[in-house]
């Protein structure tokens, strides 16, 4: 059993261990969907609400699967209920909000082959996490996604107006973007007990 | 299906995922194992020799029986697929080295949420036989495994001043120890995309002043 307390893990998995920035969890909608804050903050809500739900089914599907001996299929249980699950967002999303459907594009369904996702769902049963703690670490790296995307998006905002050398533009610039985000947050380690 | 027999289209596919359409500097896909495992050559070979593996044995049984799987549940009979493949692979990891797959940890099972695999699956294979879709799968996997070489052997020399586990310098190096840290791998991944822009770019030059000088 891990003994972690659930504010510890919030904490941790939002800022030290960011999922995107010091886990690598996540990265295709990162570099893809952060161009604009008005499609970063959707995303990042899609997400982080698919991590919870992943996370909560992954819990109760793992329990299961243990209980039966049958550990080695969790990768495809796993990935079957998160791919459900991004279904049903991209059908609410179609229906309530049909604008930003479009302005999402591929990115809303690729979040079934989001690491980040299938990452929580891995992570949490190999720490061997009790429920109130694997709650906490979706929310938190839900959050933590979320919060990424946005200052990355604001990040590349600020970008558009200034003079970027033809060799580094696109995908280059935004990596090393990532990258200076990344140590900036090695800033907060310590908080939350620490790694 | 020995490699002679194959026709030439064949071998070009295979190139193009080496080096024209290399997963990681030209595509940008696939980037979670890219940055999180490439702390060391050895861990960035087995984790691209991984892929490769799954890449090819999910592009060949996607193309196969890619007249039997029905239009609408196509991704997530890829998906169902690749795993099936990966668990394979992660248990076989755990067999042969426990140390290789206790550094690798959970990113194995995160093969299945590479984007390069599904790209595949929906962009090539299903769409063609199974020789030239196997063949093109491999050749995405040995560039995917190239690129993360390439990584790995800048951070772990950067940062530890080895090679292969191998010390390098002497005793006095002082190792760049945000090398090995998540920055590392982002300010890494950045300059080998600008290397490789810088390639294209002064090609494209080159060709254009090449075609400008025929008359």
């Amino acid at each position: 059993m891990n003994n972690d307390t659930v504010a510890n893990i919030l904490l941790t998995t939002i800022l030290p261990g960011n999922f995107v920035l010091a886990m690598f969890l996540g990265m295709c909608p990162f570099l893809g969907v952060s161009q604009k804050l008005s499609t970063a903050v959707p995303m990042g809500i899609a997400t982080a609400f698919v991590i919870l739900v992943a996370s909560v089914s992954a819990y109760f599907l793992n329990m299961l699967l243990v209980h039966f001996h049958l550990e080695f299929l969790s990768v495809i249980t796993f990935i079957t209920v998160i791919a459900c699950a991004v279904q049903l967002v991209e059908m609410f999303v179609k229906k309530t909000f049909p604008e930003l459907f479009r302005q999402l594009g591929i990115y809303l369904p690729l979040i079934t082959t989001n690491c980040a996702v299938l990452g929580v769902a891995l992570f949490q049963t190999a720490r061997n996490y009790n429920f109130a703690q694997s709650l906490a670490y979706s929310i938190g790296g839900g959050l933590g996604f979320t919060l990424a995307l946005i200052l990355m998006a604001g990040l590349r905002e600020r970008m558009q107006l200034s003079n970027v050398p033809t060799l580094v533009q696109g995908a280059a610039i935004s990596v090393a973007l990532g990258g200076l985000l990344s140590l900036s947050f090695m800033g907060f380690s310590g908080i939350g007990g620490g790694e | 299906m020995t490699p002679t027999k194959t026709p030439p289209s064949s071998f070009d596919e295979f190139l193009d995922g080496i080096w024209k359409q290399n997963p990681i500097f030209v595509m940008v896909l696939g980037m979670c194992p890219t940055l999180a495992v490439t702390v060391s050559a050895v861990n960035a070979i087995s984790m691209g020799l991984a892929t490769t593996f799954v890449l090819g044995m999910s592009c060949m049984l996607v193309s196969m029986l890619r007249s039997a799987i029905p239009k609408q549940v196509r991704i997530a009979s890829y998906i169902v697929i690749i795993a099936t493949f990966v668990t394979v692979v992660d248990y076989a990891i755990q067999a042969i080295s426990l140390d290789l797959y206790e550094a690798l940890g959970a990113y194995i099972k995160l093969i299945v949420a590479n984007c390069v695999l599904l790209g595949r699956a929906e962009a090539h294979a299903a769409k063609n036989p199974p020789l030239p879709a196997t063949f093109n799968a491999l050749g995405m996997g040995l560039g995917f495994t190239l690129g993360l070489f390439m990584i790995g052997c800048v951070r772990e020399i950067l940062g530890a001043g080895k090679l292969f586990g191998v010390a390098l310098f002497g005793d006095h190096f002082q190792p760049w120890v945000v090398m090995v840290l998540p920055p590392g791998g982002f300010f890494v991944l950045a300059f080998w995309l600008i290397v490789f822009a810088a390639f294209r770019h002064f090609g494209n030059k080159r060709n254009a002043q090449l075609q400008g000088a025929q008359p």
